[in-house]
């Protein structure tokens, strides 16, 4: 039966070697996509490690929301070059990753709303990214099931129109991604967790596991809500706190929508898969945590703003709820690259609740500048001494809709 | 996962009455180097385990106080008045 499903295996399993050219901690969406583009710049030395399964951690928990509508022109830039990644990814990957581009809306329900919708709408538009402003007729248009909120507290006056954003199917870009990988000659070792870095004056050496020390000339840390954990094993501390972000899906419905739906004043997001459930989540909890439980608190208040916008929503049944961790920066914004002052160490982090859709890009870019030992333009403004330079990102800025996914 | 903290004016409340204000810091001295500031401001420890952290009990009695939490369980250990020595 088994076979039906399943023809070929994704990766094998190999025997974990002493030595390999690069190490990468963590085979979540961002490790597996680093080690596939270094696979395709000749790489292949490489092994990814995980203490989990592969893909449990954010990248099995994410609603994959895929967008470039930012408001920083660094982060337009980025972003637009992963949307790109992400429309021809299926075909790159030969691996059906099922992006749907629904398109997305943000609305907006006030004036000072409205003015930073309007000011991503022409950075947008500068950038070549298809955004513009639409009005609560055309919102309608597009999403006839919804409450406009005409007369009461926060009504939907407008709203930001991305249609080329969408929902990726996330299992699949991570094995995708790994398959390519292991194709091109990678290695996967889940279950295998890193313990300790090791160092030979100011250089990474290697790292250390339950079965044995490994060497590296190159360590990738990829661990998002853990990569303070990493760090702390070479005494360093991180612009990150672990907070967790939590989403639930109801049983399915008959298709109502096909937008996918945020707002930033009702703290909500809103979609309905291909499947038909409908898919709710927010802003991170207030304080940060390492554990991976939901609470009855979130799940209420996601489900009360969801209704501000879909009272008919009230009747259906919720099917799950999760919890996953995201590594919140100061300024919104992704913190890739070296760490001044220790050679063969990389971290890509920082991915918040924004980094799904950051995969393909960071990867690339991250895997060019293992191969090159040369920052690529579009992560230069990410690196971590911004914060000594004064130089942060502020992808929050007028908008905090930007800072939801 | 939502827990209790124990107010040390008002005893075991939700965590949701309660505004997480980050890690315990030590503010560096005022000629500290730049980068001593940089790092006070955005740096931190982010602990897999238990850490010191302010609190403010903002629909209780509206003090702030200091719990030692582990961030990995959300058990909470301690709680106090902060030592403003
Ligand atoms: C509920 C939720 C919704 C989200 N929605 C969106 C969205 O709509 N759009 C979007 O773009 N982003 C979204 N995000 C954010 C996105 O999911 C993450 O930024 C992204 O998945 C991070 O991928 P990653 O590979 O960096 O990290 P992860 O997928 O978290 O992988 C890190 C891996 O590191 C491993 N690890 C940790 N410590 C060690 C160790 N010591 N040794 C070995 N391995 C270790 C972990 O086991 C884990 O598998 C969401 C996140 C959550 C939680």
């Amino acid at each position: 039966m088994l076979q039906l499903f399943r023809k070929e295996r994704m990766w094998e399993k190999r025997p974990l070697k002493d030595r390999y050219d690069v190490v990468i901690i963590g085979a979540g969406v961002h490790g597996l996509s680093t080690a596939y583009y270094l696979g395709k710049l000749g790489v292949t030395n490489v092994a990814v490690l995980d203490k989990g399964y592969i893909g449990g951690g954010g990248s099995a928990r994410t609603t994959a929301i895929i967008r470039a509508n930012y408001l920083t022109s660094q982060g337009v830039l980025f972003f637009r070059e992963s949307l790109k990644l992400y429309e021809g990814l299926a075909k790159e990957l030969d691996f059906n990753i099922m992006f749907s581009q629904l398109g997305r809306l943000d609305l907006g329900h006030t004036d000072s709303s409205i003015f930073g919708l309007r000011q991503r709408a022409e950075i947008n538009q500068l950038l070549g990214v298809d955004s513009r402003m639409v009005g609560p007729k055309e919102i309608k248009e597009l999403v006839p099931a919804i409450d406009l909120r005409e007369g009461k507290t926060l009504p939907i006056i407008g709203a930001l129109h991305h249609p080329p954003g969408g929902v990726v199917r996330h299992d699949a870009v991570v094995w995708g991604y790994g398959r390519g990988a292991a194709r091109q000659g990678a290695e996967i070792h889940p279950f295998t967790e890193v313990t300790a870095i090791t160092q030979e004056n100011g250089r990474v050496t290697g790292v250390e596991t339950p079965d044995g020390r490994i060497e590296a000339d190159t360590v990738l840390s990829a661990t998002a809500g853990w990569s303070s954990t990493i760090a702390k094993m070479l005494d360093l501390e991180l612009p990150i706190v672990t907070h967790p972000l939590q989403a639930f899906v109801t049983e399915p419905l008959k298709p109502f929508m096909r937008t996918s739906i945020s707002s930033a004043n009702l703290h909500v997001y809103v979609y309905q898969t291909d499947r038909g459930e409908v898919v709710v989540g927010g802003g991170v909890d207030p304080y940060p945590t390492y554990s991976q439980r939901s609470t009855l608190q979130t799940l209420e208040s996601l489900a009360g703003h969801a209704l501000e916008m879909f009272p008919f929503l009230g009747r259906a049944k919720v099917l799950r709820q999760w919890a996953g961790l995201c590594d919140m920066t100061p300024d919104y914004a992704p913190v890739m690259g070296r760490v001044d002052g220790l050679d063969g160490f990389l971290i890509t982090a920082g991915w918040g609740t924004w980094g799904f859709k950051a995969a393909p890009v960071a990867g690339r870019s991250i895997a060019e500048l293992i191969a090159t030992g040369k920052t690529p333009d579009l992560i230069e403004p990410f690196g971590l001494d911004r914060f000594r330079k004064g130089k942060l990102v502020n992808e929050r800025a007028a908008a905090p809709a930007a800072a939801i996914h | 996962m939502a827990f209790l903290l124990t107010c040390p004016n008002c005893g075991d409340r939700s965590v949701y009455e309660f505004r997480f204000g980050g890690e315990l810091t030590q503010r560096p001295k005022p000629d500290s180097s730049s980068n001593d500031w940089t790092s006070y401001f955005y740096d931190r420890r982010n602990a897999a385990g238990t850490q010191k952290e302010w609190w403010y009990h903002k629909f209780g009695c509206r003090k702030w106080i200091v719990a030692a939490r582990n961030t990995i369980t959300n058990e909470v250990s301690e709680t106090a008045w902060p030592d403003l020595g």
